[in-house]
C-alpha cells in the first residue's frame, strides 16, 4: 500500500458495512483506518490526519453529532455523514454542526465515491487560494471576477440577493446546503429562522436559470434539508 | 278452565329466588310474642349445637340482660367484640358490622332485629346491617318479638297503648329463610318475670304494671301464633305453586294505595301491607298531587315522601303522579299496571260537602267497573294517630330559618292587597250610588273578586269577598253605617254574593295553579330536553360527567360527582380537572356502598345519613355502572317527589349516555382488534411473498458468485451481481415502505408543516426520481407564478414519488406521464396521469388499501404499501386523494389538500430590488 494514497477515516460500528466500505474504497485507492466507536474514531483523526472522514450517525457511545463537534474544534477536515433513512432532522443538525455532505442507507459505492470526490475537491480549492474565476456546469456559466451570468449565450440579470445566493452555492458546488446554511451566508445571522426566504430566492432564480422549474437541472432540491448545486465532474 | 302448568313467570322468580339464596346467607329468625320468653336463650342453644357440628359460630352481639341462664350458654361461643360509640357523652355497645365482614364467619349471632343503630353506624337500623351480612353471604340468627313488626304495629298499639318505635319490615320476616317460634305461656312468663329472670327486680315491677299485663300477653302471644301460621300457610301455598296446584288462588291481584298528604297515610300503608299479604298480591302505593295538595306547607309534603318512602321498605312500589284530577289519575294509573283492587282511607268530606263538592271515593266507586274500591276505617277520633309525631327527615337548617317570615310577608301582603281592592271597589261604588242600583255595586265588588283571584291568590280573593260583603252591607244597606239590615232580602244578596265569591276565588285560583303546573311541567321538558340535547353531544366520559354536573348543579343546586368503578369494581375519583360545579371531597366509603347495594344512601336517607352528601347508584342495562354523589345547597330541592322523579330522569339518562359512549368505544375497539387482524394476517402473506423472493435470488446469484466463479465469465459474473443488486434494492425499497406505513400509522409523523413553492416540492420528486422516469416525457403544468402551499415537504414529495413510481410500474416503458397542479382559493389539486390501461372499474377504494394490488401474483413487485401511504400522508394533511381513468386511456391519480393560510409575505427590509 502506498503511503501516498488518501486517508479516510470510516467510523462505524457494523462489521459488514466496514468489510464492504474497506473492499470498495481499498480498491480506488483509499487508504482505511476503521474505528468502531466515537471516542476510537476522534483518536485515529487525530493521529492519522486523514483526507477524509467517513461517519456513521448511530453510533453507541458517544453519538455521530457529538464526534464533529470535537472534529470541528481543531480540524476542517471533510466529513460525510451516513445515516438511517427518514432522520432529516439528525441529517440537517450533522450538516449544521460541520458534516460536509450525508448519504442515506443504503447507498451505492457510486453515490459514495462522487461525494467523497466532491468533498476532497473543495476541500482543496480551500487549501489552495481558489483562482477559479469561472463556473460551468450545463449550459450555466458564471464569471465570479466580472459577476456574469450566462444560460447558453444568453446573459441573465440576477438581483444582489440572487447572486449572492449563487454564489454561495457556486461555493459549495455539489454539496448540500442547509436552509439555515445559506440564510447565514446570504442574509446574515438575524434571518436565521426565515426559512422561507431561502424558497422564495431559490425559486426565482429557478425561474431565471432552469428551461422548467419543476423539473431542474442546477438547483437541485433535498427535501426536508436544503439545497445543492449540480456539479459535473 | 285451570291451566295446570306453573305460571312460567313465578317460576322465573323462584328460580332467581333461589339463586340469590344460593349465593345470600341464610336468615333464621327466632320469633317470640314478648320479652323473655326465651328468644336469646333458645338462640344460643342452637349455636352450641352448630358450633358442635364444627361450623364456624360467633356471636355478632348478644343481649344477656344479665339472665344466669343466657350468660351460661353463652360460654364457648366465640364473641366478637362490640364497636363503641359515643353519642352525646354516653357509650353505646353497637354491633361491629365492618369487623363482622371482616372476620367473615359462617354463622353469626345477631340479637334484636328491631334495634335502632347508634347515629355514627353505618346503617340506621340493625336489619340492614342483617342485610348486608346476608348480601356478603353469612348466616345470620336473630330475634324477634311480635310487636316490633312493622304492619302490626298499629294493632299492637291498639292492643297495649304502647307505641313500639324500633320495627322491622315485614319484607326482612317474610324473606327469612326459617322462623322459629319460641312460644311460652303467659302464666309462666309472668312468673319467670317475678322470679327476676327477665329484668332486674325493679324494672320487672314497673314491665308488670305497663306491658306485661296478662291480658297483652295473650293478644301478642295470638297475634306471634297467627302471623306464624300465617307464613306456614304461604309456605303451604309455595309448595302448591311448585307443584302447579293451581285451583285455590286465582293470581294476578295487584293491590293500588292511595294516599294523602295526611296523617291516616301511615296506618293506610300498614293496613295494605297486611292486605296485600294476605292476598298474596303485589302492591303499590301512590301519591297524587293536586294543586290543592300543593297549598300544604312543605313539612306536610315531606312527610308525604317519608310515608312512601316507608311503603317501600315495606316492599310497595311507589308512584307519585301529578294532575288536578286525582281520581281521573288513580284511575289511569290503576288500568296501566292492571290493578285489581284499590284501597283508599275514607273520605275526607263529610255530610252536605261531600254531598256538594264530591269526593274522590264517590268518583272512584262510580268510574271504576271491574276494580274493587276499599276503604280503611279510621278509630274514633284522629287523635291517637295525632299523638305520633311523624319523624322528621333530616332538614338543611338554612332553608329552616328564613321560611316562616317568608310566609308571614306573604300573608301580610295578600291581606294588604285585598283591604286596597275593597276600599278601591268601595269608593268606586261610592261614586257610583245614587245613579245605578244597588246591583250593579254588587257587579263592582265582583268585579275586584275576581281580580284579586287572577292576579293576587285564592287567600286575598276570599278575605275580598268577605269585606265587600262587608263594606257592601256597611255603606249602602239601610240602615247606613250600621252592620244591621232592615230588609231581610238583602241577606239572601249577602249570602249569594259571598258564594259567588268564594266559587270565583275558588275557579280562578284553580286555573292559576293548573297555569303554574302547566309552565312548571313545560320547565320540566326543557330541563330534560337541554339535557339530553347537551348528553348527546358527550363523546367520552370526561364530556358527559361534565355535563351532567353542570345541568345537575344548573336543577338541583349544589354540587355533585359522577364517580366509576375501575376494573367493574372499586369506585376511584375521576382524573379530569374538576369544574366549578364539581363535587370535591365525596366519601368513596359511602359511594362505593351505594354501588355494591345499588342503593341510595348518605344525607337524608336511612343509610349513612351522617354523610354531608347524597349518593345515587346509576344503573343502566348492564347494572349499575357508577355513582353520582350530590352535596345538595338544599336537600328538598332533592326529595320533593316531583324533583326526585325528575332526578332519576336525569340519572337514567346520564346512565344511558354513559353506556352509549361505552358501547361505541367498544364497537371502536372490536373494529380496530379485527382491523389490526386481517392487517397483520395480510402483512405476514405479503411480506412471505415479498421479502423471499427477493432473498432467494439474491441467496441464489450470490452463491453461484461465491462457488462457481471459476466457471463463470466477465459477462456472467456482470449480470449476476446485476441481479444481486436490484433485488438488493426492491427489498430497500420494501423495508423503507413498511416503516413508513408504520411511522404514519403509530402516528410518529408529525408534520412538519413550512411554506414551499409547489414547483420546488415537484421538481424535488422529479429529482429523486430521476433514474426511473428515464426514457419517458413527464409533461408538468403548473400555474403561473410562485405557488405556495403549506406541507411537510418530505411527505407529499413521498406521495409523489409513489404515484410517478406506480404510474412506472404498472404502465409500459417510454409512455409518457403528466404531472398537473391546479390551485384554486382553497385548495391545491395535484394530479399523476399516465397513459397505461388504465384501473379495473370497482377497485379505485381498494387501491389504497394496504397490501392491495391489482394484479396479485403479476410480474410486479412491491407489497402494495405505496398507495397506502399516500393515503395516509394525504389524510394527515387534510386532504383526499382518489383515482380515476382518463379520457383516452389511461389512469390518474389525484390528491387534494386545502389551502386555507395566506402565504407568507416578505418582509420589506430585505434590501433587494
Amino acid at each position: 500500500m502506498n503511503n501516498t494514497n488518501p486517508v479516510i477515516v470510516v467510523i462505524e460500528d457494523d462489521s459488514q458495512i466496514c468489510r464492504f466500505l474497506r473492499t470498495s474504497l481499498r480498491a480506488q485507492g483509499f487508504q482505511v483506518i476503521e474505528a468502531g466507536t466515537g471516542e476510537r474514531g476522534l483518536l485515529e483523526i487525530g493521529r492519522r490526519k486523514p483526507e477524509l472522514v467517513i461517519l456513521d450517525l448511530g453510533l453507541p457511545g458517544m453519538d455521530g453529532i457529538a464526534v464533529i463537534h470535537k472534529v470541528r474544534e481543531w480540524s476542517a477536515v471533510p466529513i460525510i455523514v451516513l445515516s438511517a433513512r427518514s432522520q432529516e432532522n439528525n441529517k440537517v443538525n450533522a450538516l449544521d454542526a460541520g458534516a460536509d455532505d450525508y448519504l442515506t442507507k443504503p447507498f451505492s459505492i457510486g453515490e459514495l465515491l462522487a461525494r467523497i470526490r466532491v468533498s476532497l475537491r473543495h476541500a482543496a480549492r480551500l487549501a489552495g487560494d481558489s483562482t477559479e474565476t469561472l463556473f460551468c456546469v450545463g449550459d450555466l456559466q458564471v464569471d465570479l471576477s466580472r459577476r456574469c451570468v450566462f444560460i447558453g449565450e444568453q446573459e441573465i440579470h440576477l438581483t444582489p440577493i440572487e447572486y449572492r445566493l449563487l454564489t454561495v452555492l457556486i461555493h459549495h458546488a455539489g454539496k448540500v446546503l442547509t436552509h439555515r446554511q445559506l440564510l447565514l451566508h446570504v442574509w446574515g445571522p438575524a434571518y436565521i429562522e426565515h426559512a422561507h426566504y431561502v424558497r422564495i430566492y431559490m425559486g426565482q432564480l429557478r425561474r431565471k436559470l432552469e428551461a422548467d422549474p419543476a423539473q431542474p437541472h442546477y438547483l437541485l432540491t433535498e427535501a426536508g434539508i436544503g439545497y445543492r448545486l449540480a456539479f459535473r465532474e | 278452565m285451570t291451566d295446570l302448568r306453573p305460571d312460567p313467570d313465578e317460576l322465573l322468580a323462584r328460580v332467581e329466588r333461589e339463586e340469590n339464596q344460593r349465593r345470600r346467607g341464610r336468615l333464621k329468625i327466632f320469633f317470640g310474642a314478648a320479652a323473655g320468653v326465651g328468644k336469646t336463650y333458645g338462640m344460643l342453644l342452637v349455636a352450641q349445637a352448630k358450633r358442635a357440628e364444627g361450623v364456624d359460630v360467633v356471636v355478632g352481639l348478644v343481649e344477656t340482660h344479665d339472665r344466669q341462664e343466657t350468660i351460661a350458654v353463652l360460654q364457648g361461643l366465640e364473641v366478637l367484640p362490640p364497636k363503641l360509640v359515643k353519642h352525646r357523652g354516653t357509650v353505646q355497645r353497637e354491633f361491629d358490622l365492618e369487623g363482622t365482614l371482616k372476620r367473615r364467619p359462617t354463622l353469626v349471632l345477631v340479637d334484636e332485629l328491631a334495634h335502632s343503630n347508634a347515629v355514627g353506624c353505618r346503617h340506621s337500623k340493625r336489619w340492614q346491617d342483617v342485610e348486608e351480612l346476608l348480601n356478603a353471604g353469612i348466616d345470620v340468627y336473630s330475634t324477634l318479638n311480635v310487636q316490633h313488626l312493622e304492619s302490626l304495629n298499629d294493632d299492637v298499639n291498639l292492643v297495649t297503648g304502647v307505641q313500639v318505635k324500633e320495627t322491622v319490615p315485614d319484607t326482612v320476616f317474610e324473606l327469612a329463610d326459617e322462623v322459629e317460634l319460641i312460644d311460652l305461656p303467659p302464666d309462666e312468663l309472668l312468673l319467670r318475670l317475678k322470679e327476676g329472670k327477665v329484668y332486674v327486680p325493679q324494672q320487672a315491677e314497673r314491665a308488670m304494671r305497663s306491658f306485661f299485663r296478662k291480658g297483652n300477653l295473650i293478644a301478642l302471644r295470638e297475634l306471634s301464633l297467627r302471623f306464624t301460621a300465617d307464613r306456614v300457610d304461604a309456605q303451604m301455598q309455595d309448595y302448591r305453586e311448585i307443584h302447579a296446584i293451581h285451583d285455590v288462588w286465582p293470581v294476578g291481584d295487584r293491590l293500588l294505595v292511595c294516599i294523602g298528604p295526611n296523617s291516616g297515610a301511615e296506618r293506610l300503608v300498614r293496613a295494605a301491607k297486611r292486605f296485600s299479604t294476605s292476598l298474596h298480591a303485589h302492591w303499590l302505593v301512590a301519591y297524587v298531587e293536586t294543586p290543592e295538595l300543593q297549598r300544604f306547607p312543605a313539612e306536610r309534603r315531606d312527610e308525604v315522601l317519608r310515608v312512601l318512602r316507608f311503603a317501600e321498605q315495606l316492599g310497595a312500589e311507589t308512584v307519585t303522579l301529578s294532575g288536578s284530577d286525582m281520581s281521573k289519575e288513580i284511575l289511569s294509573l290503576a288500568k296501566s299496571r292492571n290493578v285489581t283492587k284499590i284501597m283508599l282511607g275514607k273520605p275526607g268530606r263529610r255530610g252536605w260537602k261531600r254531598w256538594v263538592l264530591g269526593s274522590v271515593v264517590d268518583k272512584l266507586i262510580a268510574e271504576a267497573h271491574n276494580i274493587n274500591v276499599y276503604l280503611l276505617g279510621s278509630p274514633r277520633g284522629e287523635g291517637i294517630l295525632e299523638q305520633k309525631r311523624p319523624k322528621q327527615m333530616p332538614e338543611p337548617k338554612v332553608r329552616r330559618l328564613g321560611y316562616p317570615w317568608e310566609r308571614v310577608k306573604r300573608h301580610w301582603l295578600s291581606w294588604g292587597w285585598a283591604l286596597v281592592m275593597t276600599s278601591g271597589t268601595t269608593l268606586l261604588a261610592w261614586l257610583m250610588s245614587g245613579k245605578f242600583e244597588s246591583a250593579n255595586l254588587i257587579m263592582v265588588y265582583l268585579l275586584g273578586v275576581v281580580f284579586m283571584a287572577a292576579r293576587v291568590g285564592r287567600e286575598a280573593s276570599i278575605l275580598t269577598s268577605i269585606l265587600s260583603v262587608a263594606a257592601f252591607d256597611f255603606l249602602f244597606v239601610t240602615p247606613i253605617y250600621t252592620f244591621a239590615v232592615a230588609d231581610a232580602q238583602y241577606l239572601v244578596t249577602f249570602f249569594i254574593m259571598l258564594l259567588v265569591g268564594l266559587i270565583i276565588s275558588h275557579l280562578t285560583s284553580n286555573v292559576r295553579f293548573q297555569a303554574k303546573i302547566a309552565s312548571h311541567r313545560e320547565r320540566r321538558a326543557n330541563v330534560l330536553y337541554a339535557l339530553s340535547k347537551d348528553l348527546a353531544t358527550g363523546r367520552n366520559l370526561a364530556d358527559i360527567s361534565k355535563i351532567a354536573v353542570r345541568h345537575i348543579h344548573e336543577e338541583f343546586g349544589g354540587t355533585s360527582v359522577l364517580l366509576f368503578p375501575v376494573d367493574d369494581s372499586r369506585l376511584v375519583y375521576p382524573q379530569e380537572p374538576a369544574i366549578a360545579e364539581s363535587l370535591h371531597a365525596a366519601d368513596l366509603g359511602v359511594a362505593q356502598w351505594v354501588f355494591d347495594h345499588t342503593r341510595i344512601a348518605g344525607q337524608g336517607t336511612d343509610t349513612l345519613p351522617g354523610a354531608s352528601a347524597v349518593y345515587f347508584p346509576l344503573s343502566g342495562f348492564r347494572g349499575v355502572i357508577g355513582v353520582l354523589a350530590l352535596r345538595a345547597a338544599n336537600l328538598r330541592r332533592v326529595f320533593l317527589p316531583e324533583q326526585r322523579r325528575l332526578l332519576d330522569t336525569f340519572l337514567s339518562q346520564i346512565a344511558q349516555a354513559i353506556e352509549r359512549v361505552h358501547f361505541a368505544e367498544e364497537v371502536q375497539q372490536t373494529q380496530l382488534r379485527m382491523e389490526s387482524e386481517t392487517l397483520r394476517n395480510s402483512l405476514l402473506s405479503a411480506i412471505s411473498h415479498d421479502l423471499r423472493t427477493p432473498l432467494s435470488v439474491i441467496v441464489g446469484a450470490a452463491s453461484t458468485l461465491v462457488e462457481e466463479d471459476a466457471h463463470l465469465n466477465a459477462p456472467d459474473r456482470q449480470e449476476l451481481s446485476l441481479t444481486i443488486y436490484d433485488e438488493a434494492l426492491r427489498m430497500s425499497n420494501l423495508a423503507n415502505n413498511i416503516l413508513d406505513m408504520a411511522r404514519l400509522e403509530g402516528g410518529q409523523a408529525s408534520l412538519n408543516l413550512q411554506w414551499y413553492p409547489l414547483d420546488e416540492i415537484i421538481g424535488g420528486a422529479l429529482t429523486r426520481m430521476h433514474k426511473r422516469l428515464q426514457g419517458r416525457i413527464v409533461n408538468t403544468r403548473l400555474p403561473d407564478g410562485l405557488c405556495w402551499v403549506r406541507l411537510d415537504a418530505v411527505l407529499i414529495e413521498q406521495v409523489l414519488i409513489n404515484l410517478l413510481d406506480n404510474a412506472c410500474k404498472y404502465t409500459p416503458g417510454g409512455s409518457p406521464i403528466d404531472i398537473i397542479a391546479e390551485l384554486s382559493t382553497h385548495i391545491l389539486k395535484v394530479t399523476v396521469a399516465d397513459r397505461g390501461s388504465g384501473i379495473p372499474a370497482g377497485s379505485e377504494e381498494k387501491l389504497f388499501d394496504k397490501f392491495y394490488q391489482v394484479h396479485r401474483e403479476g410480474k410486479q413487485s412491491g407489497v402494495g404499501l405505496g398507495l397506502a401511504i399516500c393515503k395516509a400522508i394525504v389524510i394527515a394533511h387534510g386532504g383526499v386523494i382518489g383515482v380515476g381513468n382518463r379520457h383516452g386511456g389511461g389512469a390518474q391519480f389525484f390528491f387534494i389538500l386545502p389551502v386555507d393560510e395566506a402565504s407568507p409575505q416578505l418582509v420589506d427590509e430585505l434590501e433587494d430590488e
